[in-house]
């Protein structure tokens, strides 16, 4: 195991410069342009968030047309799914998987490079329609037909985008299967992969099997538009609700997308802090396949309003309901990891636990959803606004902000300024719930999500959770400076980093050498 | 099942009241927000279905309630007796069959109990039969329009005028000020109380959703669908819901209020609004909606001679409720959501026969709709001369009912 590069074996000849990271083929310059594009993209969507918020801080249209409004919601979503979560994700995974499973790299580094500098391009074509007359998509992230249909100039450069987006997940998670089946150590058979490994893994599957369905969808809204057809136009022979039903057959497992690595990153982390062994590893690994099979066969729960027959609702409602075991699996795991451990609370330990609670608050209100007769009153209203940013902020969100304190000593060799980590969790913890929680309050009292405006019964809560938003995105700040701080020096790291910590990517030094692991370790 | 019910309601009473005092103390706190009441939770409603439905959310948010105790209980406990700085050693065990199969069976049993309810419930929410009383609901971009068919009339609901000055960006009107503000429509639907009414759900332009929460529930208005939805209202009253699918940039401004009234207070509305039976002929219950479309309260039209006054005065208050959303009051448009102005344009003062063309047949593939459906020849010939005379386009022309009649 010591033959991980102490000295560097053979130094890295190529350019310097831009062209270094424009070139480069190294995971490492890989997960790190993902993660710096990923942290971007959070401030850009965020900052569209703080439009959205700042309009609903109390009622009447103070500051932006209701059309711009809809843009704003449009774009916060796909930026915040496709441009801040599931890109760091995918840095997260070229960093750390070839490092845990003792590769000297991702098996295509090519098409890594590839992957990676499609989404600047991406996120350029869908940013500028901001500049366009008309604006940007104000339909909804969910596209649905006929009102996308309505998009004016910006229709093209958003399906296009949403192509290149799909091209770069699909390449991504390709590379990421063949390294996890053809890169491992000798000695590491799959059940003893770490559990961020297993995640990615099943993860990459649902990304290569639902982002062509995707692009199915929006290439059919595209010749809609354009070509004469009527895929999804009543008029013409069409079905608007066939669209949703492939939309959400993308959609469903692109929640678990944005999660099973999320429970990955925790899955790393508690035991690490505890000092203890993961509660029930195979039991976790079944429990995260089981989910990956359960999000194919629940799509329609998200369209329990569309009129289905009754048989088709019974189904969606019972498959869905079934989420609940392997994911309470999960949760119970964790805790019983914490159960006699030796815990201590450092940054990633206070958000890997935040997670833990907040995940299972976002879990309590899915099952919520899951009760057909109880959803035709939630749907579409803000108790779901405030379900899914459960499970994705201090869900997914959380997850990824744990896993870069996590490894950032592992990355840049210096420790993260502890007390201003701290300091940041806290912040976020509170404005998190300060943030979200009143949603579900008005929405159960009859607030329909995506409007610009509301009536004065609702006024206390949005004001509430307005505040908590600033708060919350404020604080973020905190978190970029501190990662620009660990970057550029600090206490060393040793290479073990956490006196806890298990696993391969622990026996290289901080910070990780350019080539890692030439000659491969051995497992035992 | 009814004991659960019963202590699950005290302690949910007990719950939220708790709530409801630290939430109103924390209001004395925020200045400016003395909004009357903080709504906490799903209105039981007025239906059976609703009472219904509020009791299964009751019951699954209970479930989740004594779930989270329990887990959270387990792992704060942890949190502070098992940690590094009391000095314990960490435990080795990394499994427990036993306990994992525990915690998969009852979850598994939790469910089977949760779904029993909530299937029964759901299969009587979708028996629509042996209705007393069917209306059609056609979603438009961003109105309702109600088609009594048994009776063969039927009218637009659109937001009333004093919430939607009060919504315009800048208007300097305080929203508290108006009453029912964004929840308050010019015609209401009317059922009667205690009837089984069914509504028939589809929408003209886009998607819509029909959201009343004291009724119980939602259905999605979609075009070339015709879904089913049904409430019986037991007790009379004024219940508000809003569009609940997003349908483009008024969204938020397309309210549904349902008056439900006395049987008799509902036949004295369809005396007034039901056409004279003697012209009711069988055959307009299945024409278009927009053959029955009379204006409400019907006083009948008495004919009025067709003049630039009559056009410019109907005119302005129709452009204002039909086009003022996308195209301003002041005719200016909105450029940046592209929406073009009218004021000055080359249509508004150009070629009549095409300026007539856009109004009746719409600009396909564009939020531009087609209005020959949805208003009457006079309703469209008064808008189409305001448009052409208004804001100093002032070409003088006359658009008349017959002008439209030959467009469509």
């Amino acid at each position: 195991m010591s033959t991980a590069t102490t000295t560097h074996g053979h130094e890295d000849h190529g350019p310097t410069g831009i062209r270094r990271w424009l070139t480069t083929t190294n995971h490492k310059d890989i997960g790190t342009m993902y993660l710096v594009f990923s942290l971007l993209m959070f401030f850009v969507g965020g900052a569209m968030a703080m439009v959205i918020r700042a309009e609903l801080f109390q009622p009447g249209l103070q500051l932006v047309d209701p059309g711009f409004f809809n843009q704003m919601t449009t774009m916060h979503a796909l930026v915040m799914i496709f441009g801040a979560v599931m890109p760091a994700f995918v840095g997260l995974a070229n960093w750390m998987v070839p490092l845990m499973v003792g590769a000297p790299d991702m098996a295509l580094p090519r098409l890594n490079n590839w992957s990676f500098w499609i989404l600047p391009f991406a996120f350029t074509l869908l940013l500028s329609t901001l500049f366009l007359p008309g604006g940007a998509p104000a339909g909804g992230w969910t596209m649905y037909p006929p009102l996308v249909l309505q998009t004016g100039n910006a229709f093209p450069f958003l399906i296009f985008s949403v192509h290149l987006m799909g091209i770069s997940s699909i390449m991504g998670a390709i590379n990421i299967i063949v390294t996890i089946m053809n890169m491992r150590a000798p000695g590491m058979t799959l059940l003893k992969m770490p559990l961020f490994v297993w995640t990615w893994l099943i993860t990459a599957y649902l990304l290569i099997l639902v982002m062509p369905v995707l692009a199915g969808a929006v290439t059919m809204l595209l010749t809609d538009k354009y070509f004469g057809t009527s895929f999804f136009l009543a008029a013409g022979g069409g079905d608007p609700v066939m669209f949703q039903h492939i939309f959400w057959f993308f959609g469903h497992p692109e929640v678990y997308i944005m999660i099973l690595p999320a429970f990955g990153i925790i899955s790393e982390i508690i035991p690490t802090f505890s000092r203890k062994p993961l509660f029930g590893y195979s039991s976790m690994v079944y429990a995260t396949a089981s989910i990956a099979f359960l999000s194919f066969i629940v799509w329609a729960h998200h369209m329990f309003t569309v009129g289905m027959p009754l048989a088709g609702q019974l189904f969606f409602m019972f498959a869905t309901m079934l989420i609940a075991v392997p994911t309470g699996v999960k949760v119970f795991n964790w805790v019983a990891t914490m159960w006699k451990g030796a815990m201590t609370f450092e940054t990633p330990m206070l958000f890997a636990l935040a997670f833990v609670f907040l995940f299972t608050i976002g879990g309590f209100s899915g099952l919520m959803l899951a009760i057909v007769p109880a959803d035709v009153q939630y749907h579409d209203s803000y108790f779901v606004v405030a379900h899914f940013h459960y499970v994705l902020v201090p869900g997914a969100v959380f997850a990824i902000m744990a896993g870069v304190y996590y490894w950032l000593p592992k990355w840049t060799g210096y420790m993260y300024d502890e007390k201003m980590g701290k300091l940041h969790f806290w912040i976020s913890a509170i404005s998190v719930n300060l943030t979200f929680f009143p949603m579900h309050f008005v929405g159960l009292a009859g607030m329909p999500r995506r409007i610009p405006d509301y009536a004065t019964q609702f006024a206390d809560f949005n004001m509430i959770a307005s505040v908590g938003a600033f708060v919350f995105g404020v604080s973020q700040l905190l978190f970029a400076w501190n990662i620009y701080k660990c970057a550029r020096g600090g206490k060393k790291a040793t290479a073990q980093v956490w006196e806890g910590a298990q696993g391969l990517e622990w026996t290289v030094p901080s910070p990780a050498p350019h080539h890692t692991f030439d000659t491969p370790p051995v497992v035992k | 099942m009814s004991l659960i019910k019963i202590w699950e309601f005290g302690q949910m009473s007990i719950f939220f009241g708790t709530f409801r005092r630290a939430s109103l103390a924390l209001g004395l706190l925020l200045p400016g927000a003395a909004m009357a009441d903080w709504e906490l939770n799903m209105p039981k409603g007025v239906t059976g279905i609703s009472a219904e439905v509020y009791d299964l959310h009751m019951l699954i948010f209970l479930v989740c309630v004594v779930i989270a105790v329990v887990v959270f209980g387990a792992m704060i406990y942890s949190i502070f007796a098992h940690r590094k700085s009391l000095g314990v050693q960490p435990a080795k065990f990394s499994h427990s069959t036993k306990a994992e199969i525990i915690w998969t069976i009852i979850p598994i049993g939790i469910l089977v109990a949760m779904a029993v309810p909530a299937a029964d419930t759901l299969i009587r929410m979708e028996d629509t039969r042996n209705s007393d009383l069917t209306v059609k609901v056609t979603g438009y971009q961003w109105k309702w329009h109600y088609d009594y068919i048994d009776e063969g009339f039927g009218f637009f609901s659109t937001l009333d005028r004093q919430s939607d000055l009060a919504r315009q960006v800048g208007s300097g009107i305080d929203p508290s000020t108006v009453d029912n503000y964004l929840l308050e429509v010019d015609n209401p639907l009317v059922v009667p109380v205690g009837a089984k009414v069914r509504l028939l759900m589809t929408a003209n332009d886009v998607i819509h959703s029909w959201w009343v929460p004291e009724l119980g529930g939602k259905k999605d208005a979609i075009p070339g669908y015709v879904n089913e939805f049904w409430f019986q209202a037991e007790e009379p009253g004024i219940y508000r819901g809003q569009c609940a699918e997003l349908c483009g940039r008024d969204h938020g401004f397309m309210p549904v209020v349902v008056r439900v009234v006395p049987e008799a207070e509902y036949a004295d509305f369809i005396a007034a609004n039901a056409p004279p039976k003697a012209e009711v002929v069988p055959a307009s219950l299945s024409a278009p909606a927009s053959e029955a479309v009379i204006a409400v309260p019907a006083a009948a039209p008495a004919p009025v001679e067709w003049s630039m006054d009559v056009a410019m005065g109907e005119g302005e208050g129709l452009y204002n409720a039909h086009c003022g959303a996308c195209h301003q009051p002041n005719g200016q448009g909105l450029a940046a959501a592209g929406f073009p102005a009218i004021a000055g344009s080359a249509v508004a003062t150009g070629d009549i026969a095409a300026h007539i063309d856009i109004g009746v047949h719409g600009r396909p593939g564009t939020a531009m709709a087609a209005f020959g459906p949805q208003l009457s020849d006079e309703e469209l010939a008064a808008i189409i001369t305001y448009q052409r005379n208004a804001w100093g386009n002032g070409t003088g022309d006359l658009v008349t009912p017959a002008d439209i009649a030959a467009a469509r």
